[in-house]
């Protein structure tokens, strides 16, 4: 069988599904579940400067072509979420790229700095949260300005690569992508999820408790797939591609449109904790298949 | 489709000291020690164990601890709530001689078990826990599926049956009858007490987890307990013995809301 090892930003991962943010990784113990469930590397949920909630139930929901969700970002706050994060590394047996936000540019700074202490290999910059618009306002990623001055002010605060997590919401996705690299982002991670809204016709109310949310699983992959691929052609650094990936050919169509590695979080619902194996399996067998010998190889490949 | 229906309630009733079930009036396919979450719409969603099931309706027991449970409580005939699942795990019967250890609420989903059990012409002893009288769950309704002589009741300040725990009535049975399995669901202190002292007599069994939930199927991963990582919700909320001795957060931490973690002692 093929290796699917693949390397991101010099960090070597041993297949390439991440366990996305936001979903599972809320302790250093589910981090570890995930690994153990044969992820590559995991991005833990992401991490602000003060303890908070997140939005009260429901904070996910589904409809025909995949999940809406608005979980409103809760977590400890960074100072108790390093232990986690710490435990997370230790324990996990790969790669955890902590992922981080915050309500002002500096507060993004404060996390990564704060982050720091543990030494790890890369941070993913969550500039893109869909959820958060009351208490936050516009997500970063949808300007390009605002978003790679987010990345500079990480960037000063820390020695880790940086990876960029942005938006489909935006009518150049390509701009943004440039943006965020000339302000020093190492590597891309594309997508979040979609903004959407779920109604319940019977009682005339939203589903999810903040009503607005984000699609994530079936639906998303193609959006996610034209994102990576239009990115791919923008910029020259290492794309983690996110986005209805529940199967190896999901992650085929991935690597194809010109990812490194792929991150998995809604795909835990259609196949189980255990995903990440499966996907990696399914794709080593369809590497074989289709007669490619590395991810590397195959990477990009729809752009020939 | 992971997604609320909209059902009506039947009825409530009142089962003690501000306890109240609530009958809704919707068939479901579940088994004892599953939970399904209750929707509120513009307010909240938790999840409840199903402490009464029949053929076109059922039942979850509810104690107004909070605005969302307050809220539930105050439910009438014919008013409207969201409904997700089942989800989760469930008890497994095995073996003749059955013991049940509620403690508080934690009977809601044993006693349903029990009645299960009793159809499958099992031995059932059922120990029947609570601070005080006013908070024990079910008397009637379990002694009339177990006999009253089955039916053993322990109060922490001796309002009602023995003074003690129901550790104390457990280790008292275990030492002098036959036990197959043991299934507890209460407080956490509680069933990490019963986890080892059944462990210590090699006799097996279940415990049903309580966590905060947010998704209740396995996404957001609230849940997972340390340092496993299982989530209470999926590979939960019933787990055996075996695995419950490998979750050392039992009765001793929980997450709160935002994930910050939280000693029992502070929550009672």
């Amino acid at each position: 069988m093929v290796n699917v090892e693949t390397e991101l930003c010099g960090i070597k991962l041993r297949n390439p599904t991440i366990l996305a943010s936001g979903i599972v990784g809320v302790s250093g113990a589910a981090c570890m579940y995930a690994a153990k469930n044969g992820a590559g590397a995991i991005v833990p949920k992401s991490i602000g400067p003060v303890e908070r909630e997140g939005h009260n139930n429901p904070v996910l929901t589904e409809f025909e072509g995949g999940f809406l969700n608005a979980v409103g970002l809760p977590n400890s706050g960074v100072d108790s979420s390093l232990e986690e994060i710490e435990s997370a590394m230790k324990n996990s047996g790969v790669p955890v790229f902590p992922s981080i936000f915050g309500g002002t540019k500096e507060e993004y700074g404060e996390v990564a700095k704060k982050i720091s202490v543990l030494n790890p290999q890369m941070i993913e910059v969550n500039l893109s949260c869909p959820n958060t618009a009351n208490d936050f306002g516009t997500p970063f990623a949808l300007d390009a300005n605002e978003a790679s001055e987010v990345i500079k002010i990480v960037k000063e605060n820390t020695t880790a690569k940086i990876s960029a997590k942005l938006g489909p919401n935006v009518p150049d996705i390509k701009a943004i992508a440039k943006a965020v690299v000339e302000a020093g982002a190492d590597a891309i991670s594309a997508i979040n999820t979609m903004p959407g809204m779920v109604i319940d016709v019977k009682t005339a109310k939203p589903v999810l408790h903040n009503k607005q949310g984000g699609i994530s699983g079936h639906a998303l992959k193609p959006i996610a797939v034209n994102c990576v691929y239009e990115i791919y052609k923008a910029v020259n650094v290492p794309i983690i591609g996110i986005g209805g990936v529940s199967t190896g050919e999901d992650a085929a169509e991935m690597i194809m449109a010109g990812a490194t590695a792929v991150g998995i979080g809604t795909g835990i619902y259609y196949r189980g904790i255990d995903v990440f194996s499966k996907v990696s399996y399914e794709l080593q067998k369809l590497m074989d298949e289709l007669g490619y010998d590395s991810i590397e190889k195959m990477k990009g490949a729809a752009h020939k | 489709m992971e997604k609320p229906v909209i059902v009506e309630i039947e009825k409530t009733i009142d089962e003690t000291d501000g306890i109240k079930t609530i009958f809704i009036k919707h068939s479901i396919e579940a088994k004892p020690g599953q939970f399904v979450m209750v929707w509120i719409p513009g307010l909240d969603e938790k999840p409840f164990a199903i402490s009464y099931l029949e053929k076109e309706k059922f039942g979850i027991t509810v104690a107004a601890v909070g605005e969302f449970s307050d809220n539930l409580s105050k439910m009438k005939e014919g008013d409207k709530v969201g409904l997700r699942g089942p989800y989760g795990t469930n008890y497994c019967l095995e073996g003749n001689n059955i013991v049940m250890v509620g403690g508080g609420y934690g009977a809601a989903s044993l006693v349903l078990l029990a009645e299960q059990a009793l159809d499958k012409n099992m031995n059932v002893k059922f120990i029947l826990g609570a601070r005080d009288k006013n908070k024990l769950l079910y008397i009637e309704r379990i002694k009339k599926l177990v006999g009253e002589e089955n039916l053993i009741i322990t109060t922490d300040d001796g309002s009602m049956g023995a003074k003690g725990f129901v550790t104390d009535a457990l280790k008292e049975l275990l030492s002098k009858e036959k036990v197959d399995k043991v299934f507890s669901c209460g407080p956490d202190k509680m069933m990490k007490s019963v986890t080892e002292l059944c462990t210590e007599n090699n006799v097996k069994g279940e415990i049903s987890m309580e966590r905060w939930m947010k998704c209740g199927f396995g996404l957001c991963g609230h849940c997972c307990v340390d340092p496993i990582g299982i989530r209470v919700c999926k590979e939960g909320p019933v787990i055996d013995f075996e695995l419950a001795n490998k979750i050392t957060e039992l009765g001793s931490y929980h997450r709160v809301k935002s994930s910050r973690k939280e000693s029992l002692e502070v929550k009672k």
